[in-house]
């Protein structure tokens, strides 16, 4: 066995063994439990709620919602608003007057468990939720995997970063065919058949909208064609077609918001007079704002000059290159300080999840109440 | 004297500044890690916060949203994923409870895929639970997730209903009661986007804000990262601008005073970014401290080598 494996054996006993004594002390550790929560909504008449809103709510708002009590077990209901979770009338294909149920499932504090087992030990109501717990571990562990990185390259963190990568792609790639496939090409292309399989809230779309996404379709055969053995040079008329229309926004917006104004915002006046509601200038106010506007000003004038090559570094030229060094060295200083704190600021949220919502040794929100 | 020298030579025999240079740096991670859970331990055991001096930026931010009239329209983009709620989180749920509390109307929109589900994650936690006398689709509505990055906000400009023609829930954007009137984005008098990144806050500055800087205003909150290239908007094209976890805590802590009532204690789920600038200021002191030990090192050693 190598010292490393060793080592590894050790750090890993020595965690499961923390684990297990955490788990027998107090309340335990790292489990979810949830309350059901039975719906019930029935759907009013569709024509009675336009004439009587008259634009004034939707048909989903004036959905009427009532709780219902399930037969079969003990839960209690408790009213939910239909327009938080109802479909709208309007986007679904059902009768006025149909009766939808379905059940919601509530994070709740430990102590509601027990108080609740204790009641009725054969309550139903309240229970752990094993998907929730079993994500929650999982969660962790990937957490405790990714990070155990720092300590070496090792299987944990392989399998963490695979699944990362994979989950990914995966995910872009349904977002991107559900996102911007279905509605916006095949959706404005075959309207009707989309809305009757797939997306019955999809809004039918304008004739323009339609003549442009053939446009758009003929753009992306041409980009495809790429993959062909033959004329992959038709894909570089999509391609020109992309960077021109990007290259035109582009320089548009960055003319606009990052030269003009950024120049606008930099003439500023070197001696600033603060005045207080009373009309009197206030000295120290405007000693701070004159000395904002000088440093300003001068740190543009001399990045510019650091940058300006066109003459040789020298005298005043070379001077003002030298403070703008100065300046240049400032700003890469807060951009690593800003980064420092982001950083940091992602790190103690996993802490605080893995010593809140796992180990339990926290309670931050008061949510556990232990 | 060079470091291959050193590998002939006894540890013991090393000078103490090349033996720290040597040090191995999983002791560095070690150092981070207790830097950082042990402030969040001590916090999350006393509950107790540090208190926080607003800055122009921050307090710009809350300035904006504090002006404006009882049901002002306000959009409200979330431009982020889970992957940077630990930096944006507390700053969104402070921006929606601020809104709601002035009884501003919000229009929820997402330019990253997962920005619709965050957005609902804080319209549960703060309207559903602490304002649920606001009615979806009249005091706020989540319009969910649109592709499409820049072009979204050029089509925002002319036609709110093409850009977004429906909700989270699926209704049509003309049946939604608040957006009756809305034709265009330049009808929000504010604008608050929170992003982590590409498409985020400078793209609404060049794409959104610089088109109709006149006639709405647009305040922004967004990671470390990203927050020294948004400073040079501040306050001509950014009217606030909330940078990182500190402007979070800052902007968290002026809605808090705001809307504290006497008696009562701030609900935790409002203090997550003052919680979070303990782990801060440690950790930030160790990196300080490692900084000045490094320079420390990399001074002896110069001077010895020059000796």
């Amino acid at each position: 066995m190598t010292r490393q494996a060793k080592t590894w054996l050790v750090i890993g006993a020595v965690f499961v063994a923390l684990l297990v004594a955490r788990g027998m002390i107090g309340q335990g550790l790292g489990r979810v439990y949830v309350k059901r929560t039975d719906v019930t909504v029935t759907l009013p008449d569709t024509a009675a709620v336009n004439s009587a809103a008259a634009g004034a709510a939707s048909a989903s708002a004036s959905a009427s919602t009532s709780a219902s009590t399930s037969a079969s077990t003990s839960a209690s209901t408790t009213a939910v608003s239909a327009p938080a979770t109802a479909p709208s009338i309007t986007s679904t294909s059902l009768a006025s007057g149909t009766t939808m149920s379905w059940q919601e499932w509530k994070q709740v504090p430990p102590l509601e468990f027990i108080a609740a087992q204790k009641a009725n030990p054969a309550q139903t109501e309240i229970t752990m939720s094993w998907p929730r717990t079993i994500g929650l571990w999982l969660a962790a562990f990937f957490t405790l995997a990714i990070f155990s990185f720092l300590y070496a390259d090792n299987p944990f963190y392989k399998i963490a970063e695979s699944l990362v990568v994979g989950v990914s792609a995966a995910y872009w790639g349904v977002i991107g065919f559900w996102d911007t496939l279905v509605p916006k090409m095949f959706g404005a292309l075959t309207p009707g058949l989309v809305k009757s399989l797939v997306q019955p809230s999809l809004v039918a779309p304008e004739m323009l909208q339609q003549i442009s996404m053939v446009f758009a379709l003929i753009l992306g055969v041409m980009m495809l064609w790429r993959l062909l053995p033959r004329g992959g040079w038709i894909s570089a008329w999509p391609l020109a077609f992309i960077v021109g229309v990007t290259a035109g926004l582009k320089i548009v917006s960055h003319v606009e918001s990052d030269l003009m104004a950024q120049a606008a915002a930099t003439m500023k006046p070197l001696v600033v007079s603060v005045t207080d509601a009373s009309g009197a200038t206030n000295m120290w106010d405007s000693w701070w704002a004159s000395v904002a506007n000088v440093l300003l000003v001068t740190g543009v004038i001399c990045c510019l000059a650091y940058f300006f090559f066109s003459v040789e570094h020298k005298g005043v030229v070379g001077g003002a290159a030298r403070v703008g060094i100065w300046y240049l060295m400032i700003t890469f200083g807060a951009s690593f300080g800003f980064t420092v704190m982001g950083r940091i600021a992602l790190l103690a949220a996993r802490v605080e999840f893995l010593f809140d919502d796992w180990l339990w040794l926290i309670d931050p929100n008061h949510f556990r109440g232990l | 004297m060079s470091a291959g020298n050193f590998n002939n030579t006894n540890a013991s025999a090393r000078p103490w500044f090349e033996r720290l240079d040597r040090v191995d740096r999983r002791w560095i991670f070690l150092l981070m890690f207790l830097a950082v859970s042990g402030p969040i331990l001590w916090i999350g055991v006393t509950g107790k916060t540090l208190p926080e001096a607003p800055t122009l930026a921050a307090r710009a931010v809350f300035q904006e949203i504090d002006q404006l009239p009882a049901r002002s329209l306000v959009l409200i983009s979330f431009d982020y994923d889970p992957a940077s709620a630990g930096e944006l989180q507390p700053m969104a749920t402070s921006l929606v409870r601020q809104c709601a509390a002035k009884n501003l109307r919000m229009v929820f929109i997402a330019l990253w895929p997962l920005g619709n589900q965050v957005a609902q994650q804080t319209i549960q936690d703060v309207i559903r639970d602490d304002y649920p006398a606001l009615k979806e689709g009249e005091d706020f509505v989540n319009m969910g997730y649109q592709a499409g990055n820049e072009a979204v906000m050029k089509l925002l400009l002319t036609d709110f209903a093409k850009a977004f023609p429906k909700d989270s829930r699926g209704e049509a954007t003309s049946n939604i009661p608040m957006l009756k009137d809305v034709k265009m984005a330049s009808q929000f008098p504010l604008l608050i986007s929170i992003s982590a990144g590409y498409p985020g806050s400078k793209e609404w500055v060049q794409y959104v804000i610089s088109a109709k800087n006149e006639e709405m205003n647009f305040v922004a909150g967004c990671t470390g990262v990203s927050a020294p290239q948004l400073y040079p908007y501040f306050p001509q094209q950014i009217a606030g601008l909330l940078g990182a976890i500190k402007g979070a805590a800052e902007y968290e802590s002026m809605v808090n005073e705001s809307l504290a009532v006497d008696g009562v204690a701030t609900a935790p789920k409002y203090l997550q970014a003052q919680r979070r600038m303990g782990p801060q200021l440690v950790a930030h002191l160790l990196m300080v401290g490692l900084i000045i030990v490094g320079n420390v090192i990399f001074f002896a050693r110069k001077r010895r080598g020059a000796a």
